[in-house]
């Protein structure tokens, strides 16, 4: 039988894992040849909560994104999610990992000879063996549902829009219902109402799923929209980070050129 | 030598010397930059063909895709395969018939033509039209997957690309080749018996069984499962350079040139080793 002090010991430790954050990103370092991308980046996402990675093209957003991943390796400085360092796992012990994990590329990266359907069914198929064929037709209806593409299983990824493919991208970095989401410039390219909608939709998800988010975008006001928190990189530093109201009191000079240009 | 001459070629060598010495570090150079880009490109592969062996060994297994893969490989290469063989069986035919005849030797035709074609031509046609076809089909479909972040995004959703894209790829070439040799081979056979026939008739039964007569399996065995060894070399190298592929369509259109080129170049120096291996193992 439990004693009362093994489970306040678990509640204690049910608590702890509730507040240590999902990602922690410490010291990040990253270059390609002579360039220098990040330059020892410290940030942490908790759960239910949104952070906006803001700055100016080529200063690394996509890149973290990629590094948190594990789609690139850091030169030093550790990329954990849950508390599991995974700048240096094997590939199969990083796919454990992954699957807790949805990602959004920036170009959707939709598996162009898949039709839609195929697309969002794709990460199921690999990895939820046990579904009947009907049961994932279902989960793959439904998630299309959820993004606004109803009806449009049968099309093929060249067959429809750029922001209709953000969308099957978003459906199907969902498909396994995971626990961090990484959106990379959801709303580039897009005209200002596919872009509000994408905002709604990312906030939807949100409010529906509770997941850990981290989108990287050039967008102030989609970012003001979607994220409890800011960080703004400039030459692989965060130069700052906190509410959208923290950024707008900051005295930084790059802080003040980037909200007065955005 | 006269005094003028060896004034001209003075004149001549003087600034000649003097570029040289320029030269030397710069051939230096390039040579180091070519030794190094040998060393990578061998490196890389060693490394790729590793994690491919780790991925293909361990489950879970692809089978869906495998079959998908030995239908594009194998079905799909068949027609241009059965071509291939028919044309070669009969142009082996003209020639063993021509030079046959010369030395009196018309007898030994079925014989010439069944060992010219099972045991030289039909492999390596089989290996030349497939390095075409399928390496080039391979490396263009993987590095433009690779360009648009297609093999990321897999990746990213906790699928081995080594797995799911290379392994299959590359053991449906290596299950494929030999069947596709022996089609290549029966197709040949056929056609240099007809085209035979047409000058001097010779029914079917009597070519095939003067043409295998005192024949045993290790003459005709080894040549026909020695293709496997292309497919491996084939598929291995289509699918490194596809996903090893950089900048757009440029770099699309390289891998897929890059891919037929070297696995047709690997596919005949294999068949070098190849050979000799089974001259020694198979007497």
């Amino acid at each position: 039988m439990a004693t009362a002090s093994d489970m306040a010991t678990k509640q204690e430790d049910a608590t702890e894992e509730r507040s240590a954050p999902i990602v922690a990103v410490k010291e990040l370092r990253k270059s390609f040849g002579n360039l220098r991308v990040l330059n020892g980046i410290n940030l942490t996402v908790n759960r239910g909560e949104t952070l906006a990675v803001l700055g100016r093209s080529g200063t690394g957003k996509s890149v973290l994104l990629r590094l948190i991943i594990g789609l690139e390796t850091p030169d030093s400085g550790s990329v954990s999610i849950y508390e599991q360092d995974i700048a240096r796992l094997a590939l199969d012990r990083m796919g454990e990992v992954r699957k807790k994990m949805g990602f959004l590329f920036q170009h959707a990266a939709l598996y162009d000879s898949l039709t839609v359907a195929e697309n969002v069914a794709f990460p199921l198929e690999h990895h939820r063996r046990e579904m009947s064929r009907s049961e994932r037709n279902d989960r793959v209806a439904q998630l299309l549902f959820e993004v606004g593409m109803k009806g449009s299983n049968g099309k093929m990824p060249s067959d429809i829009s750029g922001g209709m493919q953000k969308r099957v991208g978003l459906a199907r970095a969902l498909a396994l219902q995971p626990e961090i989401l990484l959106l990379d410039e959801p709303t580039a390219g897009l005209d200002p109402i596919s872009s509000g909608e994408i905002d709604d939709l990312v906030l939807k998800l949100q409010r529906e799923h509770q997941m850990a988010s981290i989108v990287v975008t050039h967008d102030l006001h989609s970012a003001k929209t979607i994220a409890n928190r800011i960080a703004l990189l400039d030459q692989g530093n965060v130069v700052t980070e906190g509410r959208f109201e923290d950024l707008q009191e900051s005295n930084i000079a790059f802080v003040k050129e980037f909200l007065k240009q955005s | 030598m006269s005094r003028y001459e060896s004034t001209e070629i003075a004149a001549i060598k003087l600034p000649l010397s003097g570029q040289g010495s320029a030269l030397l570090p710069t051939v230096a150079g390039s040579v180091a930059s070519l030794a190094e880009r040998f060393f990578e490109w061998f490196g890389g592969l060693g490394i790729f063909s590793w994690q491919v062996l780790k991925a293909a060994v361990t489950p879970p297994y692809e089978w869906r895709e495998l079959i998908r893969q030995l239908d594009e490989v194998g079905s799909k290469s068949l027609p241009l395969i059965v071509l291939a063989g028919a044309a070669i069986g009969v142009v082996i035919s003209m020639e063993a018939r021509y030079s046959l005849s010369r030395f009196g030797a018309k007898s030994m035709f079925p014989a010439t033509l069944v060992y010219s074609v099972i045991q030289v031509m039909g492999p390596v046609i089989t290996g030349l039209i497939v390095s075409g076809r399928v390496g080039a089909g391979i490396g263009a479909e993987l590095a433009s997957m690779k360009v648009t972040e297609q093999i990321d995004a897999i990746e990213a959703s906790a699928i081995n690309p080594y797995r799911l894209l290379a392994a299959t790829r590359i053991l449906a070439c290596i299950l494929m080749l030999p069947l596709l040799t022996i089609a290549a081979d029966a197709s040949g056979l056929f056609t240099g018996w007809f085209a035979q026939t047409l000058v001097e008739p010779l029914s079917f039964r009597q070519f095939i069984e003067s043409g295998f007569h005192g024949a045993t399996f290790n003459a005709f065995l080894p040549p026909t499962f020695k293709t496997a060894v292309y497919g491996l070399i084939i598929g291995l190298i289509a699918c490194f350079q596809g996903m090893r592929t950089r900048g757009g369509a440029e770099g699309v259109g390289r891998a897929a040139t890059n891919s037929v080129v070297l696995s047709s170049l690997f596919v005949i120096l294999a068949d070098v080793v190849l050979v000799k291996f089974i001259l020694v193992v198979f007497p």
